[in-house]
């Protein structure tokens, strides 16, 4: 059994979430329902959009802990100039995208530390935020609160976006020729490079990528939640890297699974609410959330030390 | 054949070709012109400038001097020459599938269904080479054995790739190949030829060079010193061709005069050494010297106890790796092995710490003014003292010492043999890993190691630059 697991890595998040879900629904029985599904699941989109976004990062060997930073920005730029100005708003959306590719080419052009870079531009996100939304507020564009309010049929909208995300970035960084070659960088970014490849503006491919999952990310909790605030999404930065990794990702190696990060990402928020059904003490919960973290990173370490030895 | 009785334009014309790194010539003006059909076999000594010349026709490195032209096919860019490198390290993506790597070097696959194309393309190549060979195109590369791995490069390099192969460069293919597998290897280097394709063939199994190689090129100091027909050479004129043509004066005898005293080192794998006696780990680089030097000495240290007289200290060759604190003055990192010592009530006795620091900068030469200046102030041989002093100025008996002459000028080289001879001459004992024969001549005994193990063991006047080259290459013919 231990080689199923250690061959394929998308069973543990599975597993994981699908624990996590039956333990919920036997706390709280009236969660499995529509309505409570999607209670449940409504929050985990902008994060599942953070971790994609991460995920691109972690796939070039780098980590961004500016991801919290600019999904806040680009929540608060969604609740004032892109419902006042709307041309505005795209093109500053737009060139936040850009900048992000900016901050890959820059990464990989000087050798600079990704972890360095991206915590000093959080910071410059973070100001940027403040700027334009000094206190919480601001209101949703009428059509993304619409669009993130719409009920389809059989499944909550939370349900069926976790499988459009899912199956849109599995074509992009698994099935694509040039998602192959990012992976490529984060395994052997010399190898890359020697044949040919300008891995400077691969690199700003995938920070670009990731720019864009994380603007999707923002627009999404902004329609959510109708308002938005500096640091609305603070919590994103560690949240998304736990996501790829609890999703069968590896910090190094270009080993990621966009599936994976998916569920991770939804196992991540579950366990919030699990352990609110469990009546445990706010207090305890992010302790809780990183003690469930562990368990199953252990779980992972487990199979695949197993899995090697075979 | 050689290349000049064959028609057609070269694949591959080099015209005084010289480059530098710093003050260092690795290539010294070659002129060489490679056409279809040949193998051409490169064999040389370490720093011979080999790696030099193959990265200069692959591109990877752009000439000091001289010219670099395609003829063939009309174009500057070795890429587009067809010109392809299989590496000697591992260059392939091991978190992606057989037939994804083949998309990193062939861009032009693309479109709905390029995984399936990659997959037969790699598939074909691989059963053309290697025949029977077993290896999935869809698994991860990670999951595949060395030898797998190796073979799924090689069927890389000679696969078409949206063009042809012209010119396959092949860095010691076979050294992770069992006999069988490397024999399909070199009978399909030889169908390449014969179809009018060419390689560069790098081995130091000299029975596989004579197997394949139509002509041979032996380097020697970034200089190519002979350049013949396989047929015009025999095993001992190659190897004598690859050796100094000349002995150099014969050095003051070493042993001799030293008493040496009990064993004091032995391992399970054939590794000796007495008290007194300065023992040389010789042959090619990457034959399991280092690896050899590194599991005698952390096996013989504890990452949780710290001795107050160690046993053993390491002179680190890679000096930015594993020798040189880059941020501290050249008296700290002269003393960080001598701290236990010199330490009262758990503090550092600086006094004490300037004393011997001072007196190791008197005894080993080292060039400075003042001992509180950065380490990286000093040039790479005198950094390279430091280090010396750092492991001599502790008590240890034995000294393990990492190919640590490295880029080190010929002053300096000569004030450690001295200061070497005078410690062994206390009862120090040394072990000493180098790639220069003049080095390992300075030794007590040697070890000549190939692909991981001893493959001779010299002592006294056995201890000459052709004896080592003997054993480390492959004489015996490979298992034909």
């Amino acid at each position: 059994m231990t080689r199923l697991f250690a061959r394929h890595r998308i069973l543990l998040p599975v597993i994981s979430l699908a624990v996590l879900l039956a333990l919920t629904f036997w706390l709280q029985p009236r969660a499995m329902s529509y309505f409570g599904m999607n209670l449940l699941f409504n929050l985990a989109v902008p994060i599942a959009l953070a971790t994609v976004a991460q995920m691109f990062i972690i796939k070039v060997n780098d980590i961004d802990l500016s991801i919290g930073a600019f999904v806040s920005l680009v929540a608060c730029l969604t609740a004032t100039v892109l419902v006042q100005q709307p041309l505005l708003g795209v093109l500053a959306l737009a060139a936040l995208v850009l900048a992000y590719a900016g901050m890959g080419a820059i990464v990989r052009a000087l050798e600079l530390p990704a972890i360095v870079v991206t915590l000093g531009m959080s910071f410059v996100w973070g100001g940027l935020a403040l700027f334009i939304l000094p206190s919480p507020g601001g209101e949703s564009p009428e059509w993304l609160s619409a669009l993130m309010s719409v009920k389809p049929p059989v499944l909550p909208m939370a349900v069926w976006a976790a499988a459009v995300i899912a199956a849109v970035t599995h074509l992009i960084a698994i099935r694509s020729g040039i998602g192959t070659v990012l992976r490529g960088v984060g395994g052997n970014a010399r190898a890359v490079a020697r044949a040919g490849w300008p891995v400077v503006r691969l690199t700003a491919l995938a920070y670009g990528l990731a720019g864009l999952f994380g603007v999707l990310s923002g627009m999404a909790l902004t329609g959510l939640t109708t308002s938005a605030g500096a640091d609305v999404a603070s919590r994103y930065t560690l949240l998304s890297i736990a996501g790829v990794i609890l999703g069968g990702g590896e910090f190094v190696g270009g080993r990621v699974s966009p599936t994976g990060a998916v569920l991770g990402a939804f196992t991540l928020a579950l366990a919030a609410s699990l352990l609110s059904f469990m009546r445990l003490s706010p207090d305890w919960q992010i302790g809780s959330q990183g003690a469930i973290l562990i368990l199953v990173l252990t779980a992972r370490l487990i199979f695949t030390r197993r899995g090697a030895t075979r | 054949m050689t290349g000049k009785e064959q028609g057609g334009a070269a694949v591959v014309a080099l015209t005084d070709v010289a480059k530098h790194f710093g003050s260092v010539r690795a290539l010294n003006g070659v002129s060489l012109e490679i056409r279809a059909g040949e193998c051409l076999s490169l064999v040389g000594h370490n720093g011979a400038g080999k790696s030099t010349l193959v990265n200069i026709v692959n591109g990877t490195l752009r000439p000091s001097s001289g010219e670099l032209a395609f003829p063939r096919a009309g174009d500057a860019a070795a890429a587009k020459a067809g010109i392809r490198s299989v590496f000697q390290e591992l260059s392939l993506c091991p978190n992606l599938t057989v037939a994804e790597n083949l998309r990193i070097s062939h861009s032009a696959l693309r479109g709905i269904g390029w995984r399936r194309k990659a997959a037969a393309e790699i598939g074909q190549s691989l059963d053309t080479v290697f025949p029977g060979h077993g290896i999935d195109p869809m698994v991860t590369v990670d999951s595949l054995t060395i030898a797998e791995r190796q073979m799924v490069e090689i069927a890389i390099g000679f696969a078409p790739r949206g063009g042809a192969a012209e010119l396959v460069i092949l860095d010691e293919p076979t050294s992770a190949l069992d006999a069988g597998i490397a024999e399909q290897l070199l009978t399909h280097i030889r169908r390449f030829c014969a179809g009018g394709g060419a390689v560069i063939f790098i081995s130091h199994m000299l029975g596989e060079v004579f197997d394949v190689a139509s002509r041979i090129l032996v380097m020697k100091d970034g200089l190519v010193v002979a350049d013949r027909a396989a047929g015009a050479f025999t095993r001992e004129s190659l190897v004598a061709a690859m050796g100094h043509v000349a002995a150099d004066a014969p050095e003051e005898s070493t042993a001799s005069e030293r008493a040496l005293g009990d064993e004091v080192v032995r391992t399970d794998r054939g590794l000796s050494a007495r008290k007194g006696e300065i023992v040389g780990l010789a042959g090619l680089a990457g034959h399991g010297q280092a690896e050899a030097l590194a599991r005698l000495y952390l096996g013989s240290t504890s990452s949780w106890k710290s001795p107050r007289e160690p046993r053993m200290v390491f002179v680190a060759g890679d000096r930015p790796r594993d020798g040189v604190l880059p941020l501290w003055s050249i008296l700290r990192n002269a003393s960080a092995s001598i701290l236990p010592r010199i330490t009262r009530h758990g503090l550092v006795d600086r006094a004490a710490e300037e004393q011997v620091a001072a007196e190791w900068k008197q005894r080993i030469g080292i060039r400075t003014d003042d001992l509180a200046n950065p380490i990286l102030s000093l040039s790479g041989g005198n950094q390279q003292k430091v280090l010396f002093a750092r492991a001599l100025a502790s008590t240890a008996p034995i000294v393990v010492m990492d190919d640590p002459m490295r880029g080190v000028d010929v002053g300096t080289k000569r004030d450690v043999y001295t200061m070497i001879r005078a410690e062994a001459a206390r009862g120090r004992t040394f072990l000493w890993y180098s790639t220069e024969t003049e080095e390992i001549c300075e030794c007590d005994r040697v070890f000549v190691y190939r692909n991981g193990t001893i493959s001779a063991e010299l002592t006294g006047t056995d201890i000459c630059e052709e004896k080592i080259l003997e054993a480390s290459f492959e004489l015996q013919e490979t298992g034909t």
